[in-house]
């Protein structure tokens, strides 16, 4: 029994990696400039982490076929090198792969956390609530109108709770349902949350960030290929999680500003 | 006062059946009390995860029945899509506390931590009583949750905020579920708290003469580690627990932000904050990782070690490496939360000891490995478990390279990864400690011996059913399916609901192989061949007394201990094994003193 079961265990771990080698279910494409890093890195983690998932479960068939087999009067044996080996080798091979992992990881990350937007990035309100996302252009004046709560009415179509009459910013604002953005233009996206924790995933653009209530976050990005993707929810926020999204449209500047004209057109 | 001087918790013999099999003193009572409970939660756990996992392969497939446990959340015995959440939460609440938490700690300590120290009982014998049944009223309030009022909450096992902290406006079971939710783990927390102050004293102050620290059997110093972190992880989600439900019956606003709308009304709430309930929880939260699988890697080491015919490679080595996993455990929880809007420069803080702590798992894993190389390695269903065990760790352990890694997490946060990471290395792994300690122990606590043909079957089954359950997990995960959704509408995840239809029918497999396992542990326990008292010719204390141990576990004469836990093999010794309680003088230089 323990053959069949070391060979279970390697056939489980070559079939454990097939799909990954294959490609079977990939990463959706990249279409961000950032996205590049965060592959790269994962691509990475995938190899060490790889190698790390056969070497050891292949190590523990081998054991198991190797010593379960009855060796009458032979006496037990210890591994060569004993416990000290086997330690440093974990600090030394784990210790560097990790630290390599971490100290190459930051890269990615900074790209998108600890770099500010670029000045002329073009700024994009994205306000989260149960359960769909709305979206916000400052128009012409570039400033976004301040956001009164108790003025917010699904009913009446002012998701944002702007007072067009007596703010000035606010008439302009072109709030639409779904979010379009020009392609190689870098956006900045102003997150916040109506009501409780949402998130923002789009898998292809390689961000998502959780909506934080009471407190507006921001992430930044360029999307490098004009196409229509989705924007799904991450964070479990109600009983229509599932089904709170929105569409992603990367246009070519001239279809954006077209967009924003037709979307200022019909506030 | 009790005397902590005193060698052992003195209490007499119960004569009442009340005192005997309900309101227990004894540790062992008690230790199979939390089994009963550990394994009534666990049917009911799994039972949730059929329904869910039916529901997501075949969305419209009638349950039949299923309507008796709600008319509203599953009409024509098919789930909403706010019950199906509902069940996940208490799926994962009733796995995560009251299976994983309460079996392989809470029972088997209780039973064996006092035997294999050398105690009578554990000196505080009431606060044991009590800790099971707090635990026992707990698991009841949750359950409650069920028929009274909307349901159980759907704000999942993490149950954040605010969702969590605004009231039944918040969705079905966010009122008076989430109440008695947190009630229930305020509760179960209380239970734990007085656990781990009693596995903690039996540790350091009830050790019978001889039984240095060092001569302590790996399970004992995984109860002992485990129970420390109990003290601090518990003792901190008890007042997060308190603060939620204060924030619902109390109008305060611990956890809920200021302007929040719902319906187009303002919250009456105003000045708290969201992360606040995130960051108490994973101080709790990571900790809980480790409480649910150190006391599996002793019993895995334990059971082993008996069934390699040798010990570890390092008794000291895999001790150190436990009490790293506990400390570094603290210093973690950030990687929860690298993209919920914390400070991103606070998410490569908390990268760096997410990643060192795969050292510890490494070596702790070496030493399995290291050791069972030269080892005379004996096949029952016990060791096959303990090496399930190995490989499913390992298998769950390297996913967590990536999820330490920020930049990585921002493509595999709340993805289905996540889910087959944590089931496998704290899921599966622990529950698989939990089935190596049964067939292990079984004729220990009751004097009967467990079916072996079925073992193997329960194993088999739940070793191959297991991979296909949660190695697809991670490719959906990589895929971009997002978890806690109960159906698959978004264009790219379309695709893959074939997968889920394969993980659906291997879930419904494996769940059987536990039927086995379940009628197995009865039949044995009143059928089942009667055993010696030392059937697997083992060194340690729990070996040398009657089975089932006496009231005072050791009878007459308390035990003396002569050699460290693991004299296996030992050159020039009378026999293949030297019990601790062994006067005989051996020659081994690597013996702990």
């Amino acid at each position: 029994m323990a053959k069949i079961f070391a060979v279970t265990i390697i056939l489980i771990a070559i079939a454990s990696a097939v799909p990954i080698v294959m490609h079977m279910w990939p990463m959706p494409q990249d279409i961000s400039t950032h996205g590049a890093l965060i592959d790269e890195q994962y691509a990475d983690t995938m190899l060490e982490a790889g190698i790390s998932f056969l070497a050891s479960q292949f190590l523990l068939a081998f054991f198991i076929w190797k010593f379960s087999a009855p060796r009458p009067g032979e006496r037990v044996k210890n591994f060569p090198g004993g416990a000290t080996g086997l330690v440093a080798a974990a600090f030394l091979l784990v210790g560097t792969e990790v630290l390599a992992l971490g100290v190459f990881g930051t890269k990615a990350w900074a790209s998108v956390y600890l770099t500010p937007p670029a000045a002329n990035a073009v700024p994009v309100q994205v306000q989260a609530g149960q359960f769909a996302f709305y979206f916000r252009y400052p128009g012409p004046d570039g400033t976004f109108g301040p956001i009164h709560p108790e003025q917010i009415s699904e009913a009446n179509a002012n998701f944002f709770g702007l007072d067009t009459t007596h703010d000035q910013d606010s008439k302009d604002d072109i709030v639409a349902a779904e979010m379009a953005i020009p392609v190689n233009r870098e956006i900045h996206l102003l997150m916040h949350s109506k009501d409780v924790g949402h998130s923002f995933f789009v898998p292809e653009l390689r961000i998502q960030q959780d909506f934080v209530p009471g407190l507006d976050v921001s992430v930044h990005f360029t999307a490098t290929k004009v196409g229509r993707y989705e924007i799904v929810c991450t964070q479990l926020c109600g009983l229509g999680h599932y089904n709170m999204k929105a569409y992603l449209e990367v246009k070519s500047q001239e279809d954006y500003d077209a967009w924003i004209k037709q979307q200022s057109a019909l506030q | 006062m009790h005397d902590m001087s005193a060698p052992a918790a003195h209490h007499g013999a119960p004569t009442s059946f009340i005192r005997k099999h309900v309101f227990s003193l004894d540790h062992k009572v008690i230790g199979k009390q939390y089994y009963a409970l550990a394994l009534l939660a666990a049917l009911i756990g799994m039972a949730l995860s059929w329904i869910m996992r039916i529901h997501l392969g075949w969305g419209n497939f009638a349950i039949p029945g299923l309507h008796l446990l709600s008319s509203t959340g599953a009409p024509g015995n098919v789930l909403t899509p706010e019950y199906y959440l509902q069940l996940m939460t208490m799926h994962g609440t009733i796995m995560v506390f009251f299976v994983l938490t309460t079996a392989p700690f809470a029972a088997f300590g209780n039973f064996f931590l006092p035997i294999q120290t050398g105690a009578e009982d554990m000196p505080f014998p009431h606060f044991n009583m009590m800790s099971f049944w707090v635990t026992f009223v707990g698991f009841w309030v949750l359950i409650a949750s069920f028929f009274v009022g909307d349901g159980p909450t759907l704000g999942g096992w993490t149950q954040y905020a605010p969702l969590s902290a605004i009231g039944s406006v918040g969705g079905p079971g966010q009122g008076l579920g989430v109440v008695l939710w947190a009630t229930s783990i305020a509760i179960f927390c209380i239970g734990q708290l007085l656990g781990s102050l009693n596995f903690i004293t039996t540790t350091l102050d009830m050790r019978c003469k001889g039984m240095s620290l060092m001569r302590l059997p790996l399970t004992a110093w995984a109860w002992f580690i485990t129970s420390v972190m109990g003290l601090t992880a518990f003792a901190v989600l008890m007042p997060a627990c308190i603060l939620l439900i204060l924030d619902h019956v109390a109008g305060t606003s611990f956890f809920v932000a200021s302007n929040l709308v719902i319906n187009d009304q303002v919250l009456p709430h105003s000045g708290g904050s969201t992360l606040l309930w995130q960051h108490l929880f994973w101080f709790f939260g990571h900790p809980e990782v480790y409480i649910a699988i150190v006391p599996g890697m002793g019993i895995v080491s334990h059971v082993l070690i008996t069934n390699m015919r040798k010990p570890m490679l390092s008794h000291r080595v895999l001790i150190y490496s436990m009490a790293a996993l506990a400390v570094l455990s603290y210093m973690v929880y950030g990687h929860h939360m690298f993209v919920s809007g914390m400070n991103p420069v606070s998410s490569l803080a908390f990268s760096f000891p997410t990643l060192v702590i795969t050292i510890p798992s490494t070596i702790v894993v070496l030493m399995w490995l290291g050791s069972l190389y030269g080892s005379k390695l004996q096949i029952n269903s016990a060791s096959l478990f303990s090496l399930g065990f190995i490989s499913m760790f390992i298998s769950g352990g390297v996913s967590g390279f990536f999820l330490a890694q920020p930049s990585i997490d921002i493509m595999l946060h709340a993805t289905y990864f996540v889910v087959g990471h944590f089931h496998l290395v704290m899921g599966v792994a622990a529950m698989f400690g939990i089935f190596a300690g049964t067939y292990f122990w079984f004729p220990k606590m009751t004097g009967r011996m467990m079916s072996e043909p079925l073992g193997k079957a329960h194993f088999w089954l739940s070793f191959v059913g297991a991979y296909c359950i949660f190695m697809p997990f991670h490719y959906l995960g990589i895929a971009g399916n997002v978890r806690r959704y109960q159906a698959f509408t978004d264009d790219y995840l379309i695709p893959l609901i074939p997968v889920h239809k394969f993980i659906t029918i291997a879930a419904l497999i494996t769940g059987f192989a536990q039927l086995i396992f379940v009628y197995n542990l009865i039949y044995s326990r009143f059928k089942g061949p009667v055993e010696t008292d030392n059937p697997w010719q083992g060194t340690s204390l729990e070996w040398s007394t009657a089975t089932p141990p006496p009231h005072n576990n050791f009878g007459a004469t308390m035990p003396v201990v002569y050699h460290d836990p693991y004299q296996y093999s030992v050159e020039g010794a009378s026999s293949d094994f030297v019990m601790q309680t062994s006067p005989e003088k051996i020659n081994n230089p690597n013996e702990e003193k």
